[in-house]
């Protein structure tokens, strides 16, 4: 058997998603980004979407968003993601607009402009990787370090009354009226990959029915920042990470 | 009408998709005016209340890479906040215009009319060699007028205008005949006139992107390169001014935006005493009219240049004069405004007469 044979279609179990171009991706091996970038890219798809969004990069790990999904996308300064995204969707309704957001960009240097869209009510989805800590700049504290937690910036552990409390902005998020839906995933199992793909196919649904702002918060591994192998770090994340953001929806409006 | 007034409704006039502002005296009455006239009920224009003036230029920088014509407006310390986003909005090369009602400085300084964000607005205040069309208005007409002008010059140069205006032209009330209500732009007409915006419908095309973030050093050099060419071509068409009563003038005065009107007065007024002055007033003040200025100093015995400010645009005025004149100053700080007859005074003893 050959391997044109072999790659027959209905021998076919699986394929790249369409939107997903050839770049070679600069995410670490074992990083929680390439996942969320195929789920992301899955869903804009198979909503018929693909001719019809403005996403909005950050600064952080995944400022190079625009180089792997074939989408219309703006490159925001570091934090201002939601103010940007604010925008394109006022002046251009009839378009699903999202945010691909990191710990540091959303809740450090954005807080003002993320709390406020969602304020708002803007119709646009948030998708938040939490791997708390900075990525992009070698692994410093992030405001969703956790306390004791070693970084860059924080060599012994993150001090509570030097550095203060870790954010759980999402929790703060879904306090607010203008968000209708506010979740919190992972992408470590199969099983939990399908549940953040619902999440934001549920969370673009929003965006399109105009019903508020939708946050999908990713609790994600960073492999190189936490000087952990790939496999050490999904356990570390379910061991450290999972007990302080504990998944599931905080808030769920979605059918309102 | 005043000055804000009326920049809010030739905005709308002129079609304009989106204006995104933050509160702050002396030119609050640009985001007052607009949701009293709801824009939105009519040319379907969207005007938002940012939470702060890093938002309202990130509102425009996201609006304006879609292509759309937006726009903000705010005074000298909201300015400073919005220095960050002016040049992420130069350097992706994208239209937008920006409002600066100027207030008396540093820091919190005073609501009171100042020109002292001259180099701010003309040597690009935030980071990168980057440049904004800055345009001073100095009647209520020219604060209506320049709203299209800045809008059609950074649409043919794909580049941002500044609208560099001053606490007196903001509040300063004045008849004004307001442009014709034009319609907004189509989506086509959009896209056509924007091929490389991000609009989200990409069908039939390769992605839109818009960023300023480039890693390889040759290729950025490459954009910096077609920036400086996009400037080059502005100063060499754009350059706007006024003369008045240069034709016999042995002296000259330098003066922008409303503070040249004053200096008007003080000419009618020193010409009745058989003193003859000229006034030149720079209309865009990037690009400088350093040409204009050279050739009068080949006329006069001397200029004086008369700002809201310890002395900004007088180095312009020096590098277009090369030493061949004296070149001498008269400003005022902190929101005062001289009166003609204190530019008169200081005019004759700084030139001895």
């Amino acid at each position: 058997m050959n391997i044109e044979d072999i790659k027959r279609s209905e021998n076919k179990v699986y394929s790249k998603p369409e939107l997903l171009n050839d770049t070679p991706m600069h995410y670490c091996p074992g990083c929680s980004h390439g996942v969320v970038h195929k789920l992301v890219a899955e869903v804009i798809k198979e909503m018929g979407q693909d001719n019809n969004t403005i996403a909005v990069a950050p600064v952080g790990c995944a400022v190079f968003a625009y180089k792997y999904i074939d989408v219309d996308w703006i490159e925001a300064a570091h934090g201002r993601a939601p103010a940007v995204a604010t925008a394109a969707k006022r002046l251009n309704p009839e378009r699903l607009v999202f945010t691909y957001q990191g710990d540091g960009d959303l809740a450090a240097i954005g807080t003002a402009e993320t709390i406020h869209a969602a304020n708002r009510g803007e119709n646009i989805t948030i998708i938040f990787i939490n791997n708390a800590i900075y990525g992009m700049t070698g692994g410093q504290m992030a405001p969703t370090t956790l306390e004791g937690q070693k970084t860059a910036t924080t060599p012994y552990g993150r001090r509570i009354d030097l550095n203060g409390y870790p954010l759980k902005i999402s929790d703060l998020l879904a306090m607010l009226p203008g968000t209708c839906y506010v979740t919190r995933q992972t992408v470590h199992t199969p099983a939990s990959v399908r549940k953040a793909k619902a999440a934001i196919r549920k969370a673009f649904e929003n965006s399109m029915a105009g019903r508020g702002t939708s946050v999908v918060e990713v609790v994600s591994t960073c492999n190189s920042g936490w000087k952990m192998s790939p496999e050490k770090s999904n356990e570390w994340m379910v061991e450290n990470m999972v007990p302080f953001y504990p998944l599931g929806d905080l808030k769920n409006n979605s059918e309102k | 009408m005043k000055g804000n007034e009326a920049i809010a409704h030739a905005a709308i006039r002129y079609g304009v998709d989106g204006y995104f502002g933050y509160p702050i005296t002396p030119q609050s009455e640009v985001l007052e005016t607009l949701e009293a006239l709801m824009p939105w009920e009519t040319t379907g224009m969207t005007v938002l209340q940012a939470e702060s003036e890093v938002a309202s230029i990130n509102m425009v920088y996201g609006g304006a890479a879609t292509g759309k014509a937006v726009m903000t407006s705010s005074s000298s310390p909201g300015i400073s906040l919005m220095q960050e986003g002016m040049s992420y909005i130069a350097a992706s090369e994208l239209p937008a215009l920006v409002i600066n009602v100027m207030r008396g400085g540093p820091g919190l300084g005073t609501i009171h009319p100042s020109q002292s964000d001259y180099f701010q607005a003309t040597k690009g205040g935030g980071h990168g060699d980057y440049h904004y069309i800055v345009l001073a208005p100095a009647t209520v007409q020219e604060m209506a007028d320049f709203v299209g002008l800045g809008f059609d010059l950074a649409f043919k140069y794909r580049t941002p205008a500044l609208l560099l205006a001053d606490g007196i032209v903001g509040q300063m009330m004045e008849k004004v005949v307001l442009p014709p209500q034009r319609p907004r732009r189509t989506p086509e007409q959009i896209k056509e006139q924007c091929p490389w915006a991000a609009t989200g419908g990409s069908a039939g095309r390769k992605p839109n992107i818009i960023t300023s973030l480039e890693l390889d050093s040759a290729q950025m050099e490459k954009n910096n390169e077609r920036f400086q060419r996009t400037y080059r071509l502005i100063e060499q068409n754009e350059v706007r001014y006024q003369e008045y009563f240069t034709d016999d003038a042995e002296y000259l005065l330098v003066a922008f935006g409303s503070i040249a009107r004053i200096c008007l007065k003080a000419i009618e007024d020193a010409r009745a005493r058989g003193i003859k002055i000229g006034l030149l007033r720079p209309i865009t003040l990037w690009p400088y009219p350093y040409e204009a200025i050279a050739r009068m100093a080949d006329r006069v015995k001397g200029i004086l240049v008369v700002e809201l400010n310890a002395g900004q645009m007088i180095e312009d005025v020096r590098l277009a004069v090369e030493g061949r004149v004296p070149v001498r100053h008269y400003g005022r700080m902190g929101g005062i405004v001289p009166n003609p007859a204190e530019i008169l005074d200081s005019f004759e003893s700084q030139f001895n007469l």
